[in-house]
């Protein structure tokens, strides 16, 4: 079934996001896909969908869909935002299905600053080498969802036994540090400045989009007259700039840069990041390739473990609770 | 002294190969001689070549394979036997250098105490070299500005500088794809798109490729279909 999705109010940066496009960074062009990728991925296989089929991401400034055709059923995940169907209120993790005037909103709730909302069916959208992922500053792939568009679900499905809120994928502590691995330009800063990266507290300014966030913190003083080429970029990357400012690049990072960077975080920890808000507060801990490959593999693993819980239906999971009740009501017996 | 190349481990999932810190030919031939060798034998779990002037940052899967396996893998292509370059394509781009499109010309000419007129002919008497892509989608770097037309980029970056405009800083160039801002000296507007609509074939430039501008009317540019 088709249905379509008036957007009655959609605030900005609020985009079509799906896998992105790997591998052409060589042309300049990043990734892009979710910043917090993770949470596509669980809204996603909440419904049963592959993992990154193309969803919505809304920003902080919110998101308001009204159905006028059809019906479909959708997945939130991603952050702590307040989730309101028709009159009712959702859990901020959530399958629901929406269905002919009824109005889905979504807005900034307690924490988190990117929700990501996925359908039951293929969400219409612009192409662009391969992925609906929208690159923020050309607009460049699906795009920027503006109020007044419909948005188009083909082959809409309502799937029943996948409703009901979703107990969220754990929320790392708000002080855990965040993970990095120094350099590739770490010898451009004294002792000092490196100490002062690892050792201090930084603030995740207003200066904060989709191509990365600034920070406000110790300065960083570079320690060599700068007059690097350009060389690529990896998201994640901690660049510093002239002024010993330091700045996180994100999704549509630039693909190569003449600052140096002191660190890059490692993957796991960029989706616990960008879920911060401007003038939260983040500690940055070196850890060594090694143990940043292990990070990798757990958080990997992790998230496996928890995307295959919830890909099973509902209704076989209560069937399979009810069985090892029964089983276990005969074992205790014993 | 730094011996090269280097090696570094960067976050969980990639390495930059160092050859040199400069922006010079032989340094860049060893960066496209590694990115030649790598498209030939991917090492293992290798996800993508990144080449830009002296260096060239390598991502894979840490789920597949590590940094000291991927090192080692680098240095066994880096000490394999060489593959013949393919022979670099050449591409000739008209340029309207109307001053209108080359707003930074008359300004150039100034600064390097030229005419106008010596500011394009050494433009087009130039050949460049597609030495990386970078910044935004499609910004080819081409290098080979001739040293009478070199100037440091501007104090501050302008706003909204559309697509297909020709800006060069230093010893580059840049045919800009994306309405962006840019610090960069804006000698005219190219007609031909480097960021195409075309699938099989989206970016125009392979890095590697030579470039030659020639000088177009105003009337050939409108009609090569004016952005």
């Amino acid at each position: 079934m088709r249905c379509d999705l008036k957007v009655s109010f959609a605030g900005p940066m609020v985009s079509l996001q799906d896998a992105g496009r790997p591998g052409l960074m060589r042309f300049g062009v990043p990734q892009s896909g979710p910043m917090d990728r993770r949470s596509l991925a669980i809204a996603n296989t909440a419904l049963g969908n592959l993992p990154q089929a193309t969803g919505i991401e809304i920003s902080l400034g919110g998101l308001q869909l009204e159905c006028v055709a059809g019906a479909v059923s959708f997945a939130v995940a991603g952050g702590g935002f307040q989730v309101r169907l028709a009159d009712r209120s959702l859990g901020p993790w959530t399958v629901a299905t929406i269905t002919e005037g009824q109005r889905l909103t979504i807005r900034p709730g307690k924490w988190g600053s990117w929700a990501m909302l996925a359908f039951a069916g293929d969400l219409q959208g612009q192409s662009w080498l391969g992925s609906r992922a929208t690159h923020s500053q050309s607009g460049l792939g699906g795009g920027l969802l503006q109020t007044g568009a419909v948005v188009t679900i083909a082959n809409g499905d309502t799937r029943a036994a996948r409703e009901g809120d979703l107990t969220p994928f754990d929320r790392p502590a708000p002080k855990a540090a965040l993970r990095v691995v120094m350099g590739p330009q770490d010898r451009f800063f004294d002792a000092a400045p490196q100490d002062s990266f690892l050792g201090s507290p930084f603030t995740l300014t207003e200066a904060y989009d989709r191509m990365g966030v600034r920070l406000s913190g110790a300065k960083l003083p570079v320690n060599a007259a700068l007059d690097m080429a350009s060389e690529p970029i990896l998201r994640g990357s901690v660049q510093v700039a002239g002024d010993g400012v330091a700045t996180v690049l994100l999704a549509d990072h630039q693909t190569t840069g003449g600052y140096p960077k002191i660190a890059t975080l490692i993957a796991p920890d960029l989706d616990t990041l960008v879920q911060r808000r401007s003038g939260d507060t983040v500690t940055f801990v070196a850890i060594s390739p090694e143990q940043a490959i292990r990070a990798a593999r757990l958080a990997h693993d992790h998230l496996t473990a928890y995307l295959d819980d919830l890909a099973k239906p509902r209704a076989s999971l209560a069937e399979r609770l009810m069985q090892s009740n029964l089983i276990s009501g005969v074992t205790s017996g014993e | 002294m730094t011996a090269y190349p280097t090696f570094r481990p960067v976050a969980d999932r990639a390495v930059l190969v160092e050859f040199g810190t400069e922006i010079a030919a032989e340094i860049h031939g060893q960066v496209l001689r590694l990115d030649r060798l790598l498209t030939q034998s991917p090492p293992l779990g290798m996800a993508e070549a990144v080449p830009a002037y002296a260096n060239l940052l390598v991502t894979f899967d840490p789920l597949v394979t590590d940094h000291t396996t991927m090192i080692a893998a680098l240095h066994d292509r880096l000490d394999g036997p060489d593959l013949p370059a393919n022979p670099p394509r050449h591409h000739d781009l008209g340029v309207c250098y109307d001053p209108d499109l080359g707003s930074d010309l008359v300004t150039v000419a100034e600064q390097t105490g030229l005419s106008v007129d010596a500011v394009v002919n050494a433009h087009i008497a130039a050949e460049y070299s597609v030495y990386l892509y970078g910044f935004a989608p499609g910004y080819a770097y081409l290098a080979g500005t001739p040293p009478s037309l070199q100037l440091p980029r501007k104090p501050a970056a302008i706003r909204d500088i559309p697509a297909g405009r020709v800006i060069i800083a230093g010893p580059q160039c840049i045919v800009t794809t994306l309405k962006m801002p840019t610090g960069w000296w804006i000698l005219g507007a190219c007609p031909t798109r480097i960021l195409r609509d075309d699938p099989a074939r989206p970016f125009l430039f392979d890095v590697g490729d030579t470039v030659r501008f020639h000088r177009i009317s105003r009337a050939a540019y409108d009609a090569d279909g004016a952005r």
